[in-house]
């Protein structure tokens, strides 16, 4: 008799750990969802950004056309991006090219003191942020799904749900990634 | 960064066990000591109903109260919109549910703290002089190390701390003058009466309980603070992958002589470093409530290999010459490589004195919900809040200009 009751209770234990398990690596999967969406949000908001900020330089910067229209062409080309690859690919040249626009910037003093340009300076080096931000926070999460898909005992109940690991985001442009290499030669 | 919270929240659970325990005894034997026959459960019932009532006003109203006695205020992004910018960027890096509240407190002197109940209801203070002297990336360092302590759950266990404390210093202090003044009014009786040499003991334990207790929860509560300060700081450069931005604005704080005036004992251990400015003390001792602060910046300069929790335990431990852990073990376990980015920290933001006390002052009074109207002659109007009028006379030049309201 007490060993059937040992045995249910052994049963019950065994079903809530699995029960509380499987919740856990819905929530993280979620997480790992919303991260990816928070990506998105603010590559939207970038491109939301580049127009007012065309608007504002076009006046003082007239000698830089190719600098203007290689930022215009590089959103309109990241906005029709579809798939993953595209997409990462359009994003990573459209930094390229606002970094030389940040650059071609430093000749025009009259600009960098105009208020709106500055104000609208700031709202674009923080997108940037934001964006490496999520792209980081992204990869945390991912991180913490696959550990615990990964990691015994819960990946048995990974795999018996069929939860399967994520992959990190890589950035693209290796020369974001590269340390600088230091010569003493 | 999950084992973390955890373990936070387990710490945070014996804490408060063992200061209940306390408060018990307290309550306990001061209940004995001043009724032998049904004393002690009162004493037991009362401290619990004190604690009760505090934990109930803390719990709703805590922050709130916290950031009025610091006088700070809740500000629009208009006002700044650069800090707004830097506390969603660590909101995102941080994946914290909400946005936290953002109030500027109006002094000089260089500082800032986290409060609130959850991740879901926190609020985050600066002061006008901290937004004065640091750069962007300083800035983003100290509103990463305020974000840390939300999100590992340091606010709300400093809130409950804090109030343990306070629930202990107060029951003692409430004992022990009752006890002087008594002595002093009506010695005759209490000699005369229920005497008995284990009444005496129980007097004795309780008088010994009420002088050590409020010491000893002190000296706990600092001590806790003292470790989630270097804990903070290891979250904040996991956040920003960029140790030299708080080290940096560490060092700017530490060279500031400005004092925080609305800063008390109990509010203290919540900024990122200490605002009373105590002359002749040793810097580092069991009494105070904020790790030195060179300690904090030499450990974050040591930090040359990454910016994961495993670096940071390295660093402290190869400046303090220590093995002492202060990252939880299980904190310990990610073991991916995280690479430390560069950027502009420490790269001057103050032009020059004049200039920078203008910014200051301007900022404070925008804090203050004043307008700025910029007249063609050059003079910055700053028209005050209760200002009702439609127009304004330039006192130079006398141009007349529309208030924006």
């Amino acid at each position: 008799m007490y060993a059937v009751f040992i045995f249910l209770g052994i049963v019950l234990i065994l079903i809530f750990y699995i029960i509380g398990v499987y919740n856990s690596l819905v929530k993280l999967r979620n997480q790992v969802k919303n991260a990816w969406s928070q990506i998105d949000v603010q590559l939207k908001r970038r491109h939301d950004l580049i127009p007012n900020l065309i608007k504002t330089v076009k006046g003082y910067m007239k000698h830089e056309r190719g600098t203007l229209d290689s930022v215009t062409n590089a959103r309109a080309q990241a906005m029709g991006a579809q798939t993953m690859g595209e997409k990462s690919a359009a994003e990573g040249l459209l930094s390229g090219a606002l970094g030389k626009l940040q650059i071609a910037v430093e000749a025009y003093p009259d600009l960098k003191a105009n208020q709106n340009f500055l104000s609208l300076q700031e709202e674009l080096s923080s997108t940037e942020n934001k964006i490496s931000f999520s792209r980081q926070n992204y990869n945390d999460q991912v991180l913490f799904f696959n550990n615990k898909t990964e990691m015994f005992p819960s990946n048995i109940i990974a795999g018996m749900f069929n939860f399967k690991e994520e992959e990190f985001f890589e950035i693209e442009d290796q020369t974001e990634k590269k340390v600088p290499k230091v010569d003493f030669a | 960064m999950w084992e973390l919270i955890q373990a936070n929240k387990r710490k945070s659970f014996f804490l408060f066990i063992g200061m209940t325990i306390l408060l018990l005894l307290l309550g306990y034997f001061i209940g004995s000591a001043v009724n032998p026959y049904s004393g002690g459960i009162t004493g037991i019932v009362i401290a619990l109903i004190i604690l009760f009532i505090l934990n109930m006003i803390s719990h709703f109203s805590g922050s709130k109260i916290l950031l009025a006695v610091s006088n700070a205020k809740e500000v629009t992004k208009k006002v700044h919109p650069q800090l707004f910018n830097v506390v969603e960027e660590m909101r995102i890096a941080s994946n914290l549910p909400a946005m936290p509240k953002i109030y500027i407190i109006n002094s000089p002197a260089p500082n800032a703290f986290a409060t609130g109940r959850n991740p879901k209801n926190s609020a985050i203070a600066v002061t006008a002089g901290l937004l004065s002297m640091l750069n962007r990336d300083e800035l983003q360092g100290v509103v990463a190390h305020e974000t840390s302590h939300i999100l590992n759950r340091d606010i709300r266990f400093m809130t409950y701390a804090s109030i343990m404390l306070g629930t202990i210093v107060l029951i003692s202090e409430v004992f022990l003058r009752g006890m002087f003044y008594s002595s002093l009014a009506g010695g005759r009786r209490s000699s005369s009466s229920r005497g008995g040499q284990g009444q005496l003991i129980i007097m004795i334990i309780a008088i010994a309980l009420s002088i050590l207790a409020p010491l000893f929860a002190t000296l706990l509560y600092f001590a806790i603070s003292r470790k989630r300060e270097y804990l903070a700081d290891a979250s904040a450069v996991r956040l920003t992958r960029y140790p030299e931005g708080l080290a940096s604005a560490l060092e700017k704080i530490a060279g500031s002589h400005e004092e925080l005036k609305t800063a008390t004992k109990v509010t203290a251990p919540l900024y990122i470093n200490n605002p009373l400015k105590r002359k002749g003390r040793k810097a580092s001792s069991l009494q105070s409530t904020h790790p030195p602060i060179h300690e904090r910046i030499k450990i974050l300069r040591n930090m040359a290999h990454g910016a994961n929790f495993s670096d940071y335990q390295e660093a402290f431990s190869n400046v303090k010459g220590s093995v002492k852990p202060i990252i939880p073990a299980s904190g310990l376990t990610d073991h991916e490589d995280i690479q430390i980015r560069k950027g502009e920290a420490g790269k001057g933001k103050i032009k020059n004195a004049r200039q920078s006390k203008r910014n200051l002052e301007d900022l404070m009074l925008n804090v203050d919900r004043y307008d700025f109207i910029n007249c063609v002659c050059g003079l910055k109007m700053k028209v005050p809040p209760g200002y009702s009028g439609n127009e304004i006379l330039c006192p130079r030049c006398g141009r007349k200009h529309k208030t924006i309201k």
